[in-house]
């Protein structure tokens, strides 16, 4: 039970994303030379990283050292804070998401983003919430109820739910409510998903269940995963980039490959210490 | 408007199609320990922190809401709306007027930059900068009539201003035919007999307001709540009830005259729950800390509301009471009933009519003496010109002294400020 | 192995009962400063109940004769009347009056407001945002006697051209016919300059509520792909439904308690009307304010007296209702998902 979106875009609703793609493919995100700056104050130096399609990468590293920010640039939710500037071009197949006469909400729908803490649309029922991205991009679904049904059996919520569609979006326990909004994020079939520490607010059954859900969908979706937790990267992702911000000095990507390396050969003394656990 | 677009003069992205290879154009350098059968595709950065590397770092850019074709899509419907509005207008109907002619243009241009946009770029970005422009309209609409109203009675009042007569003379000796009568007259009753009134209304006022507050934040018992709605419910009163109010208990009943404090026990009414309302919530920013730590030190209840809650308060209770007295100062309608107004200088405020600023202005504005229009017009610039003098001194007074909490200080600080003239209720707080 | 610990042992007490024990009264005693503080913010606290009491008995009291004498026809006749073999006065006509003019206030001023609230608290730059809310709040702060002097001698000239053409073109609209020029002094005129008055009312109100919106569903809705006004539709709008409510119901208290910048527009009739562009219209408060002076008129003193009392419990009922929601909204916006 596929639901495919219309492939041709409608009239008056131009897609500059062009190349060689189809609607719903995972993407590969390349980054070059990212900057981030905060009213004036650098927080990030010089990013160069490439997430592979249908692959999971993680960006690991303790707090505070730019990885959240970096996982917002990438979506161009970065440009939403006041104060906010950036540098660098980060392309999504091949296609400058910051290139001139590019929309941030055109880039949204093609890359989505799951926060730390559940957010679902209060006032709106759960099958509205899942429906939410297409509403807002103006897309209408060949059958509403198959593409409730597939998003919310993908973020592995639909047997909890398929009875009570028509509750309200806030009415569910935390676990539930983080994979509504992953199956939100997946209703628009994005080419890339970001998460943001999805898991920090949850207990560990929610983890695990969202974990598994992240090891599900990364065929039909690059995922882009923050997280604190080592043994969680080591679960999930396939590469891992380790973030650090040293005294006084902004974020950098200090060392980046496959998590089997990461974790197990890292070549930096840095990277060896924190998946030692020596601080962080 | 919301950040939507970039206008860069970069040149549009290149279309890459997408194989492996073209990742390999990211710079990697080759280390030694990393096993090379599966080329890495993510570029490392070569682990030695402590080299200098050159700090040429690119410039930030913030991605901007507008493009060209944005503005071209905008300017072009402004002029194209220009010309039909202005086809219908004169050449096919015999409409007229210049504010219909600005509200039609308006609504034209909002149609054609809808269908403009939604034409060009898409129906989602057409209907925000819609919303976007009716919103940014709607409140240059509002500041713009602010201003216009300011910049009006001083345009009306100025010109004919005879500043030493107006401070110094009332309107005793006025004559209709006297071609000097400018020079005889002046609001100097009405100086006086605002003054006096708002002067009573403060001291009476400000303590009972004050020591209402410090019952519902500090001191609570059975009552607070029901004292909490009842000054909620007072402060919604209308001006003209309490003028009402205090003249058929006071005045009828014969036991004040119209006089100048009647009229300040009017304002009173009307004072006292603005100024307790703002003052329970100063008060209730003041951190309970400090309360815990005079007790612990061993301070009666009165002495730890006297020489810590308070002074903590100060600038906030100081706020509250000059906007306290900028909301009475232009308070004409109580006045009617209780000062009655008068003509003629008065300073006994305890007997007989007294004059007040808008008492000047409410009846001299209906004579048919240019003259004393003017003097009406006058007044009313003294009067905003108080209001505004009141509302600055409490804004520099309500200024945060310490650089602690500075920026919620701020933001609360501008909630104080409406909360004077506008009822919002109090929260509820659980005892 | 059993450690031996030499350790005291206390066998348990057979006189003694095992129960729960019982927590002492802890009493505070002040001293006698502390009582006289005590009595007197008390004492404060009481007099403020006692003075909105005084005002609404006085009130009563006052304009009891002349709801003797007219009985319920005060309310539903107009102008002067014969009531059994008694003159007196009926206030048909400026009820219907205040509630046109808090209508036509209401009509004009809540989007005004409403949009400006959304621009203080989504669109205004950082920088500027400041002071364009000191701005409005000033707006608040503006005696409304000058508010009505503007409205007599500028926005009145200027209106009276669209009410003409309000009454040619659009007359199909019952309210907008018009019978003859003059159209000046009219309930229309006296609801915008009204309508304008009640924006920093209800603007600061719905900023305050729009501004507490969750930022976390607005970052959600963003990351979906929708545009600004698409996610204060979904988010801040819904949000903040309850205080905008209760701000239009307080700013609806303004507007019905507005005395004077209204009087300086309406000369005050005694005909019931609904035809709000044409000239001529009273409401209660102009009422009270415009025949306060003449005596021996068909007015009398207790039946002024009559309407302020009216006009008090209106304002009261709609300001307790209003507060009653701004606070539901309040503590039902506070919970964290």
């Amino acid at each position: 039970m596929t639901t495919t979106l219309p492939a041709a875009p409608p009239p008056g609703h131009p897609q500059p994303f062009t190349g060689t793609y189809t609607l719903g493919e995972p993407g590969q995100i390349d980054a070059e030379g990212v900057c981030a700056w905060f009213s004036g104050r650098l927080v990030l130096e010089t990013v160069n990283l490439t997430m592979e399609k249908s692959k999971v990468t993680a960006l690991i590293g303790p707090s505070g050292c730019g990885k959240s920010t970096f996982l917002r640039i990438l979506n161009r939710m970065h440009e939403v804070v006041p104060g906010a500037q950036l540098a660098g071009s980060v392309k999504l197949d091949g296609m400058d998401i910051y290139g001139a006469g590019q929309r941030a909400m055109e880039t949204r729908r093609h890359i989505g983003m799951v926060f730390q803490k559940p957010n679902p649309f209060p006032a709106m029922t759960i099958a509205e919430n899942v429906l939410a991205g297409l509403k807002f991009s103006r897309i209408s679904p060949a059958s509403k109820d198959d593409l409730i049904e597939e998003s919310l059996t993908k973020g592995g919520l639909w047997n909890e739910v398929k009875d009570r569609l028509g509750e309200l979006g806030g009415a569910l326990s935390g676990g539930q409510q983080q994979r509504l909004c992953i199956a939100r994020s997946l209703a628009v079939k994005p080419r890339v998903l970001l998460m943001d520490e999805p898991c920090s607010a949850l207990d560990p059954t929610s983890t695990l269940r969202i974990e598994q859900t992240i090891k599900e969908i990364a065929d039909e979706v690059t995922v882009v995963i923050v997280t604190h937790n080592m043994q969680q990267a080591q679960r999930v992702s396939d590469y891992c980039a380790f973030f650090l911000a040293e005294e006084n000095q902004p974020g950098r990507v200090i060392e980046a490959g496959r998590t089997e390396l990461i974790f197990g050969e890292p070549t930096d003394q840095r990277t060896f210490d924190y998946v030692n656990g020596q601080f962080g | 408007m919301s950040p939507d677009s970039i206008s860069q003069t970069a040149p549009e992205g290149v279309l890459v199609t997408t194989t492996s290879a073209s990742t390999q154009s990211n710079p990697v350098v080759p280390d030694p320990r990393t096993p090379q059968p599966v080329p890495d595709p993510v570029g490392t950065v070569p682990p030695t922190p402590s080299a200098p590397r050159p700090r040429r770092l690119p410039t930030p850019i913030r991605p901007s809401a507008f493009g060209a074709q944005d503005v071209a899509v905008l300017v072009g419907a402004a002029v194209s709306s220009l010309c039909l509005v202005w086809i219908v207008f004169y050449q096919l109907t015999s409409l007229s007027g210049g504010l219909g002619f600005l509200i039609c243009w308006y609504l034209a241009f909002l149609g054609l930059t809808w269908f403009g946009t939604a034409q060009v770029i898409e129906r989602q970005v057409a209907t925000d900068r819609v919303v976007a422009t009716i919103v940014v309209s709607a409140a240059m609409l509002v500041v713009g009539i602010i201003v216009f109203i300011v910049a009006w009675v001083t345009y009306k009042a100025v010109p004919s201003i005879h500043w030493g007569p107006l401070f110094t003379k009332d309107q005793k000796y006025f004559q209709v035919a006297d071609p000097n009568a400018l020079n005889t007259v002046g609001i100097l009753h009405a100086i006086i007999g605002t003054f006096e009134q708002v002067a009573l209304a403060v001291l009476i006022g400000v303590p009972f307001a004050v020591a209402t507050a410090i019952y519902l934040n500090e001191v609570r018992g059975f009552g607070s709540r029901t004292v909490r709605t009842v000054v909620t419910a007072m402060s919604g009163t209308p001006s003209v009830v309490a003028g009402v109010f205090i003249y058929s208990m006071l005045i009828l009943t014969h036991v004040l005259s119209y006089s100048g404090f009647a009229a300040s026990l009017a304002l009173v009414v009307i004072l006292l729950p603005s100024v307790t309302r703002v003052v329970e919530e100063v008060l209730r920013v003041v951190p309970s800390g400090l309360r815990e730590a005079s007790q612990a030190l061993g301070a009666p209840e009165w002495r730890t509301v006297w020489s810590v809650v308070l002074p903590t308060a100060r600038s906030g209770v100081v706020t509250a009471v000059l906007l306290g007295i900028a909301r009475i100062v232009g308070e004409t309608a109580p006045l009617l009933f209780t000062a009655f107004g008068s003509q003629l200088i008065n300073w006994n405020a305890f007997s007989s009519d007294q004059g007040a600023l808008p008492l000047v202005i409410w009846s001299d504005v209906r004579q048919a003496q240019p003259v004393l229009i003017d003097l009406a017009f006058q007044a009313a610039f003294v009067l905003m010109v108080l209001v505004l003098i009141l509302f600055v001194l409490a804004r520099l007074f309500s200024r945060p002294k310490g650089k602690g909490g500075k920026r919620k200080a701020n933001q609360s600080e501008d909630d104080f400020m409406a909360r004077i003239f506008i009822p919002i209720p109090i929260e509820e707080r659980e005892s | 192995m059993a450690i031996d610990l030499d350790l005291p042992t206390r066998q348990p007490d057979p006189d003694r009962q095992s129960a729960v024990p019982t927590p002492i009264t802890i009493t505070r005693d002040y001293s006698t400063p502390d009582k006289v503080f005590r009595r007197g913010v008390q004492a404060s606290g009481l007099g403020v109940f006692l003075l909105l009491v005084a005002i609404g008995s006085f009130l009563a009291w006052s304009g009891w004769p002349a709801f003797k004498v007219a009985g319920w026809g005060f309310f539903t006749h107009s102008g002067p009347v014969q009531i059994g073999s008694k003159a007196d006065f009926g206030v048909l006509a400026s009820l219907t009056g205040t509630v046109e003019v808090a209508f036509v206030a209401m009509l004009v001023g809540s989007p005004v407001a409403i949009c400006t609230a959304l621009f203080l608290s989504e669109y205004a730059p950082l920088g500027t945002r400041r002071s364009l809310i000191a701005m409005i709040d000033l707006a608040a702060a503006i005696p409304s006697i000058i508010f009505g002097l503007w409205a007599f001698f500028e926005l009145q000239p200027n209106v009276v051209g669209l009410s003409t053409w309000m009454g040619n073109h659009l007359a199909f609209i019952p309210f907008f016919k018009v019978t003859s020029p003059p159209l000046n002094a009219s309930i229309f005129i006296a609801g915008l300059v009204v309508g304008i008055m009640i924006v920093p009312i209800v603007a600061s109100i719905c900023r305050e509520v729009f501004s507490l919106a969750p930022p976390g569903e607005r970052e959600a809705a963003l990351a979906l792909g929708a545009s600004r006004w698409q996610m204060i539709r979904t988010v801040v709008l819904p949000f903040g439904r309850g205080g905008m409510i209760g701000a239009i119901m307080l700013g609806l208290g303004r507007a019905l308690e507005e005395t004077i910048a209204v009087s300086i527009i309406l000369g005050g009739s005694y005909k019931v009307t609904t035809q709000i562009l044409q000239h001529g219209g009273s409401t209660i408060s102009q009422l009270i304010a415009t025949n306060f002076n003449q005596s021996g008129g068909a007015l009398g003193l207790h039946d002024l007296l009559l309407c302020g009392f009216v006009l008090f419990l209106l304002t009261l009922v709609i300001n307790l209702a209003a507060s009653a929601i701004v606070n539901r909204s309040r503590s039902g916006a506070g919970v964290d998902l």
